[in-house]
């Protein structure tokens, strides 16, 4: 019952959030926000841009990949300097060359994959200058790109695309840092640590026992992590520790702000567009693929976990194993399928715990490219990519050049579209066989059995879809799991987001066709199914034999034990 | 391409600064300043709600068996641990779970160590009491696993199981606005009310 109330809750807050966030970022790229202007111009002024300086999409292509391959290296060097630098109680040394590698891929990608635990390998000067920027930089990045493909529709026989130095400045200011700055305090209120001070020891006289305890500026990060579907938190066990995520409003909060901006975009692209319903139909397909993962994922974890329930435990409150008692079962699973049906990856409780079928449901969020909704813009240009492809395979059905928005979908934009399309897969699949043909990837499983590979394979598909959750039994601190991981996340972020961009240009350069009697229309429930369809069968025939070896034969190895 | 160079350096060192240390000490003196006592990790005179701590011995409420099996075999080998931050995941320092799978081996003979723990001092465990949390140091119980406990610390203290289940009513904590999350106790309150109570 108070489950049905926390998605009733999240659904209304959703839908405001939907409509007016969505409106207002509209508003944010279209330079209608100024409010921070004293802030905005004279960042103009030091880049020497401005918002009248418009890109082809190839200037912007080039400006993106230039300013993530220089955000990689300053994440970088500050990783491999910590040992030198300020705000270091704890005296950590440099991060070693393969990790800071990892890691610095990982947060320029937005995947946010950690190969370290934070509070024993990051200080404070890490977490803020180096990891918390990218944590607000590449949300920016990505939606910004998610941008330019909705102007690609927008627009008519435009040659430019927008500006990316402005779009990712309007996009910092106007949105990421107030939400995240007015969360961090909600997150503190509720009993989050945010202080530059060391860790603190005490004893406990009662008990006679003496505890130390990890601390640090969590809470602030914490918003920010969620709000950008970032996912990297400042301590090992993320948001299932108390200091990240005290209560289960916290919890809740935390679902909510992973959600919203990748919602909320549905209702830009639509206002952008000039046609809401175009904006209704993608949220549609985001919220019926996210309803079903949530109904059996939920579902799941309120089972038995089998090894509890073989030691002769039985449970009436679902799989404990690995989660948080303030949390509970079922607003564990929902916090667990919103951080991986969007590209977060942020974890409440242990993966790699959740029962065969409630895993299988982590892993196919995020193998269905993420697009429910997906990452802070990346779910709306990968759904758009699906989109472009339903509205050709509805062409080809019916005999007639598609068209999507008036904009006619031809040759290149379908090869654009099945590339982006196509990338995800085929890097997860290749790095997934390499990491088990060779003896360094099957060095890294905790886990014997089926098990093991799922946890193979859950690390290196969350990296390709720079989600970042992991099933963390995983050691992935090795040089293999460390280079393999960072190229499959660096594939998976920009060998689609090139390809995306470059439809975006392709679209705003053509003209409008009237819309007409046979037009195929993409607004109706009729296109939400075929779309739905289109994302199942690529996600489904890519991913299901891997799956079947690992989650599926889990679930169906009754009485056996690894 | 330069350009693109000279901009993408300015643009970093200005996210820095702004999104890094900006944000960051803002934040932190805003959470100084109105909201001290949480912002530094809640911490009373007996150690920090947040984190769970390792009761031994029956004359308290005990917490959730972080470090698992060890959990049980430690406190009569007079080994320190579990429930500790700084051994949390066996990992010296670092905060996690086990991540054993659900048809793992060894979690399977950790539940089993556990039931045996739970049953030599005469507790029939409830699932909370015989699995570890995602922290590694998860400071709640549910109030079923309080009460399962009920007639240990009554044997231990000599107090009266009906004030022992009056205190846990006391103690416990519904959903956060009735639904949010679910009903827990945070263990060292309960014990220091405990301790009040003698």
């Amino acid at each position: 019952m108070s489950f049905l109330l926390t998605l009733l809750t999240l659904v209304v807050a959703l839908g405001f959030t939907w409509r007016y966030l969505g409106s207002y970022m509209a508003s944010v790229f279209e330079g209608r926000v100024h409010f921070l202007r004293r802030i905005e111009r004279p960042i103009y002024r030091l880049l020497a841009t401005s918002p009248e300086q418009e890109q082809t999409w190839k200037r912007y292509a080039s400006a993106l990949v230039v300013f993530s391959a220089v955000s990689l290296l300053f994440t970088y060097a500050i990783l491999r300097l910590q040992g030198s630098l300020p705000l270091n109680p704890q005296h950590l040394g440099s991060v070693g060359s393969a990790l800071s590698f990892n890691t610095s891929a990982s947060f320029v990608t937005n995947t946010n994959w950690q190969n370290y635990g934070g509070e024993t390998t990051m200080s404070y000067f890490s977490q803020m200058g180096a990891l918390t920027v990218q944590q607000f930089v590449t949300p920016a990045v990505g939606i910004a790109v998610a941008i330019v493909v909705v102007r690609g529709f927008s627009r008519r026989t435009s040659q430019t695309v927008g500006n990316f130095w402005v779009d990712i400045t309007r996009c910092l200011l106007y949105i990421l840092l107030p939400a995240a700055f007015l969360f961090g305090i909600i997150f503190v209120a509720q009993g989050a640590v945010q202080t530059l001070a060391g860790t603190v020891s005490f004893h406990d006289a009662l008990n006679n026992v003496t505890q130390t305890m990890a601390r640090g500026p969590i809470a602030f990060m914490e918003a920010i992590k969620q709000l950008g579907t970032n996912g990297g938190g400042f301590l090992n066990a993320n948001s299932a520790s108390t200091l990240e995520n005290p209560t289960g409003l916290t919890n809740f909060l935390s679902i909510y702000l992973l959600l919203a901006i990748p919602v909320a975009l549905t209702y830009t692209f639509g206002k952008m567009v000039g046609s809401v319903r175009h904006g209704v139909a993608l949220l549609s397909v985001m919220a019926i693929l996210f309803g079903v993962w949530v109904g059996f994922t939920s579902f799941a974890e309120h089972q038995n976990n089998p090894a509890v329930a073989a030691a002769g435990i039985h449970s009436t409150v679902g799989n404990t194993e690995g989660k948080e008692v303030r949390f509970g079962d079922t607003s564990t699973a929902l916090f667990a399928v919103a951080s991986t049906s969007t590209s977060t990856g942020s974890a409440d409780a242990s993966y790699d715990s959740f029962t065969p079928i409630g895993g299988l449901g982590l892993l196919t969020g995020m193998m269905i490219g993420e697009v429910s909704p997906g990452g802070t813009g990346s779910g709306l240009y990968t759904l758009l990519i699906y989109a472009i492809l339903a509205v050709f395979i509805g062409g080809l059905m019916i005999g007639r050049t598609p068209e999507y928005l008036g904009k006619k979908i031809q040759a290149r934009e379908v090869k654009l579209a099945g590339l982006g399309a196509l990338v995800m897969p085929i890097t997860v699949l290749i790095v997934t066989a390499l990491a088990v043909s060779l003896a360094a990837g099957r060095a890294g499983p905790l886990n014997a059995g089926p098990h093991g590979f799922s946890e193979i394979l859950y690390a290196l598909t969350s990296q390709g879809n720079n989600n970042g959750s992991a099933f963390g039994g995983l050691t992935g601190n090795t040089s293999f799991y460390n280079i393999v991981g960072a190229i499959d996340m660096l594939l998976g972020r920009f060998a689609i987001m090139i390809p995306v961009l470059a439809l975006g240009g392709a679209l705003a350069e053509k003209s409008v066709v009237p819309e007409s009697l046979g037009t195929f229309r993409t607004d109706n429930g009729m296109f939400v199914g075929l779309t739905i369809g289109v994302v199942l069968i690529i996600g489904g025939l890519t991913f299901f034999p891997a799956i079947s070896l690992g989650p599926i034969v889990e679930q169906l190895s009754h009485t056996r034990f690894f | 391409m330069l350009l693109h160079l000279r901009r993408s350096f300015v643009m970093a060192i200005i996210c820095m600064v702004l999104f890094g240390f900006v944000y960051a000490f803002a934040g932190t003196g805003v959470a100084q300043l109105f909201f001290k006592e949480q912002a530094n990790g809640s911490i009373g005179r007996n150690g920090s709600a947040l984190v769970g701590q390792n009761w031994s011995s029956p004359k308290w409420f005990h917490g959730r068996p972080d470090d698992s099996g060890p959990y049980a075999a430690n406190p009569a080998k007079g080994i320190a641990g579990g429930d500790n931050p700084l051994v949390a995941n066996g990992v010296s320092g670092q905060s996690g779970a086990t991540n054993l799978g659900p048809r793992s081996l060894t979690l399977l003979a950790d539940t089993k160590q556990l039931v045996r723990y739970w049953h030599e001092l005469g507790v029939n465990p409830t699932p909370d009491l015989v699995t570890t949390s995602g922290s590694g140091y998860d400071p709640d119980i549910s109030p079923e696993d309080a009460l399962v406990q009920v007639s240990m610390v009554s044997r231990a203290t000599g107090i009266a199981p009906i004030r022992l289940r009056d205190l846990i009513a006391r103690e416990t904590r519904g959903p956060q606005f009735g639904f949010l999350g679910s009903s827990y106790i945070n263990v060292l309150q309960l014990n220091e009310a405990l301790a009040r109570l003698r």
